[in-house]
């Protein structure tokens, strides 16, 4: 898929979707949307640059590997259960504070969403450029 | 509504089946996909099919009112569906090279693991 | 925010102990674990150290956590504190602790056979990350108390252990990871339909809350539930007729890999045979029981007949692991308290001995240069193989003072009081088969002089014995002081055949 059209858009087409990504993965704190979906929108979002310009320049785009992006957004999940603890409360129960400067509501459950939203982008886009480079090979 | 779910439930398995039954692996995997979404389906209905009104409350409110969809059994399809496809997505790469490695994705002919024709152990020496 | 909102009617408000949280360490520390060592996948040299310490310290949290069970009580922990059956609750009994404690144990030495075993490519390619999340899956599916929650620790392992068989990448692993991949896979989509099914039915995933509703249906299709669990477990179990996955897959990969799955994941299967047939549906294994009779009759005698018949040593075991899991089938089929409590001691006896043993292989093979019958000879030149070899052969073949002697002994007698005649004599058929498959591996390896044209292989270098020897002792421990593990095991079936304890520690006081 070299056509200049395509090749013209791409970046465009995946910054836009990667942005409307981080949209949908922040809505889903209090409303439809979610980490999950919003992870798939991020790998769709780099299978296309991988489309668009070949498996090695969307890993060279990507900067870290995927599978380590995957581990990061575990890592963040699993640890996002962890601060209950000091609240005599079972694992993963959501715990909120507010920032004491800026009045700000913090909770450890946009940290679990943001994780799955990891979670969810790197596996995905490792599958996805495994096969669009087997697909080539 | 469950009847006809049933029905294409029912559709579903069989056209899976029926296709894993074959020797070609691009088959059975394309029969554990239609086998994985018959099962997928047979959640869904086990769940009771509903208004399709989200189970989503009001700021102010305190309890769901009138009758909306059952979210668990979406929530796990959502389970469901993922663990699937990353296992399918897998499968295929694993066929794959299979193939650029063996040469076949005929399951009869895949004998690398367990040649044919092994000789029995020594009886003594 | 309209004032407190009262929510004692949807939320757990008492404090949660903070020992409960060991019910949840087992899980959390490997994930966490193996998601770091995702992220410094270019950091070779800290994958091995960082792997092992963590299985050491989940090995240390299994045991407090089974200290903790046999002391207070079945531990509950429920997640996000949503009352149960809504929340998922994570529910220890005796049964799951002493299956994870052991389980973690055999994990952790596996992890230390592997530092020295596995070399820098599969290193690079994510081997110790690996090995932490299918010990993850495996934790979670004996401490889990939601069926749905096990589906998912179930394809948990599973997916991990498919990256584990493949590393290498030979023709053999590509040819075997795709037979168990495709195979493991329609069995764990069996257990999602009969979970499917459960829910339509119930409308409930949580173990003790199932316990409380079944008796209450009358006319539902629950036996239909029981044999499509009884498939899809058999299938992971590797019981006849849905065994062939296991003999053409655990042979192929390293051997440290093969020791972990031969050793763990069948009996992952077990475990969950017992943990829905027993607990949830005690009624329908009754019903079963006879056709879990001659699965087990003819699964450990098949399984007997295929190691009789192998010349290469790893796919001996791999026999010898389905031999075993026969036997402990049939601690089921019998389904009195004694039997499954042989069930029980024998599927901990299997994990220790079984994985020593593929060590033992590996070692063998690594020694001599190759793993056939056919050319091995000579091993009594190395007085530790010869020993250890010994004292395997005995605790694999049920032979005083071995570790297999006891739980075997346990269901040969609860099988003759509750009179099933021909099943105690399957039993006894497999163990002389298994003996004599022992036998001829003893006598060619180590009594037959070295064959002419192998050489041993002095110069190689030869993995550290350690984690074959510590499990080797472990597995004569069993053998020789099995008391306590008979005791354990015998709690374990309690809890399952008496579920009011494990029911009344999920709901507390409210109904």
């Amino acid at each position: 898929m070299k056509t200049l059209i395509f090749r013209s858009i791409a970046p465009y087409l995946t910054a836009l979707v990667l942005l409307f990504s981080a949209f949908v993965t922040l809505r889903g704190h209090n409303e439809p949307g979610g980490g999950f979906i919003g992870g798939l929108l991020a790998a769709s979002a780099f299978a296309l640059y991988g489309i668009a310009f070949g498996v090695p320049e969307a890993r060279r785009a990507m900067w870290f590997h995927p599978m380590s992006v995957a581990g990061t957004g575990l890592l963040l999940s699993a640890i996002s259960g962890l601060p209950s603890f000091f609240r005599d409360t079972p694992y993963l129960t959501g715990v909120w504070t507010t920032a004491p400067l800026f009045h700000f509501d913090v909770a450890t459950i946009i940290l679990f969403d943001i994780g799955v939203y990891l979670v969810v982008a790197g596996a995905m886009t490792s599958i996805a450029l495994a096969l669009e480079d087997s697909g080539e090979g | 509504m469950e009847a006809v779910f049933s029905l294409l439930v029912g559709l579903f398995f069989a056209a899976g089946i029926y296709l894993m039954l074959s020797k070609a692996i691009v088959r059975i995997l394309l029969g554990i996909v239609v086998f994985g979404n018959a099962v997928n389906l047979l959640i869904f209905a086990a769940g009771r099919i509903m208004r399709e009104v989200p189970p989503v409350m009001a700021p102010d409110m305190m309890q769901l009112t009138g009758q909306t969809a059952n979210p668990l059994p979406q929530a796990l399809i959502l389970t469901a569906i993922v663990i699937s496809f990353s296992f399918f997505a897998f499968l295929l790469v694993l066929t794959f090279r299979t193939y650029q490695e063996v040469g076949t994705d005929d399951t009869v002919k895949l004998r690398v693991a367990e040649p044919e024709g092994e000789v029995l152990p020594p009886m003594g020496y | 925010m309209a004032g407190p909102i009262d929510i004692t009617g949807a939320m757990i408000t008492t404090a949660t102990p903070a020992g409960d949280w060991l019910a949840i360490v087992p899980i959390a520390l490997p994930i966490i674990a193996g998601a770091s060592l995702l992220m410094l996948r270019k950091r070779l040299h800290w994958q091995a150290p960082i792997a092992v310490a963590t299985l050491a310290l989940v090995s240390l949290a299994t045991m407090a956590l089974f200290v903790r069970v046999w002391t207070s009580g079945t531990v509950v922990m429920t997640m996000g504190r949503w009352l149960p059956p809504f929340g998922i609750s994570f529910t220890v009994d005796v049964l799951g602790a002493l299956f994870a404690c052991t389980a973690s144990l055999v994990a952790l030495a596996c992890g230390v056979a592997a530092v020295q075993s596995i070399e820098r490519p599969a290193r690079r390619y994510g081997y110790f990350p690996f090995l932490l999340l299918t010990s993850v899956g495996v934790n979670g599916a004996f401490l889990t108390g939601d069926i749905f929650n096990m589906y998912v620790w179930f394809e948990v392992f599973l997916i991990s252990s498919f990256g584990l068989l493949v590393v290498g990448s030979t023709r053999a692993q590509l040819d075997g990871t795709l037979k168990y991949g495709v195979l493991n896979l329609i069995g764990t989509t069996l257990f999602l339909i009969a979970t499917g099914y459960l829910y339509g039915v119930l409308g409930t995933l949580n173990m003790a809350d199932i316990v409380r509703k079944v008796p209450q249906l009358d006319g539902a299709p629950l036996m239909t539930l029981a044999a499509l669990y009884l498939t899809a477990f058999a299938m992971k179990a590797a019981a006849f007729p849905v065994q062939a996955w296991l003999p053409a897959a655990y042979h192929t990969p390293n051997v440290v890999t093969s020791a972990f799955f031969g050793g763990v994941l069948t009996k992952v299967g077990v475990y969950a045979l017992l943990r829905v047939l027993v607990l949830l549906f005690p009624m329908q294994l009754a019903g079963l029981s006879g056709v879990m009779a001659w699965i087990a009759a003819v699964t450990m005698v098949l399984g007997a007949l295929g190691a009789l018949a192998q010349s290469d040593i790893r796919r001996m075991v791999g026999f010898l692991v389905i031999s075993g899991v026969g036997v402990m089938l049939s601690g089921l089929a019998i389904g009195t308290g004694p039997a499954l409590a042989g069930g029980i001691f024998y599927a901990l006896h299997s994990m220790v001995a079984l994985t020593a043993f593929y060590l033992l292989a590996g070692f063998i093979a690594d020694r001599a240069g190759s793993a056939s019958l056919h050319v091995l000879g000579g091993l009594s030149s190395v007085p530790l193989l010869t020993g250890v070899a010994f004292i395997l052969m005995l605790c694999i073949a049920g032979l005083p003072p071995g570790s297999g002697l006891w739980p075997k002994i346990m269901v040969v007698r609860a099988a003759l009081e509750a009179q099933h005649g021909w099943l105690t004599a399957a039993i006894l058929v497999s163990s002389l088969l298994t003996i004599i498959t022992l036998g001829r591996f003893f006598l060619l390896t180590v009594w037959r002089p070295a064959v002419a044209d192998a050489v041993l292989a002095e110069g190689k270098r030869s993995s550290w014995p350690g984690p074959m020897l510590a499990l080797t002792a472990v597995a004569l421990l069993m053998g020789l002081y099995p008391e306590p593990f008979v005791q354990a095991a015998s709690r374990a079936a309690d809890g399952l055949l008496d579920p009011a304890a494990y029911v009344q520690a999920v709901f507390g006081g409210q109904n």
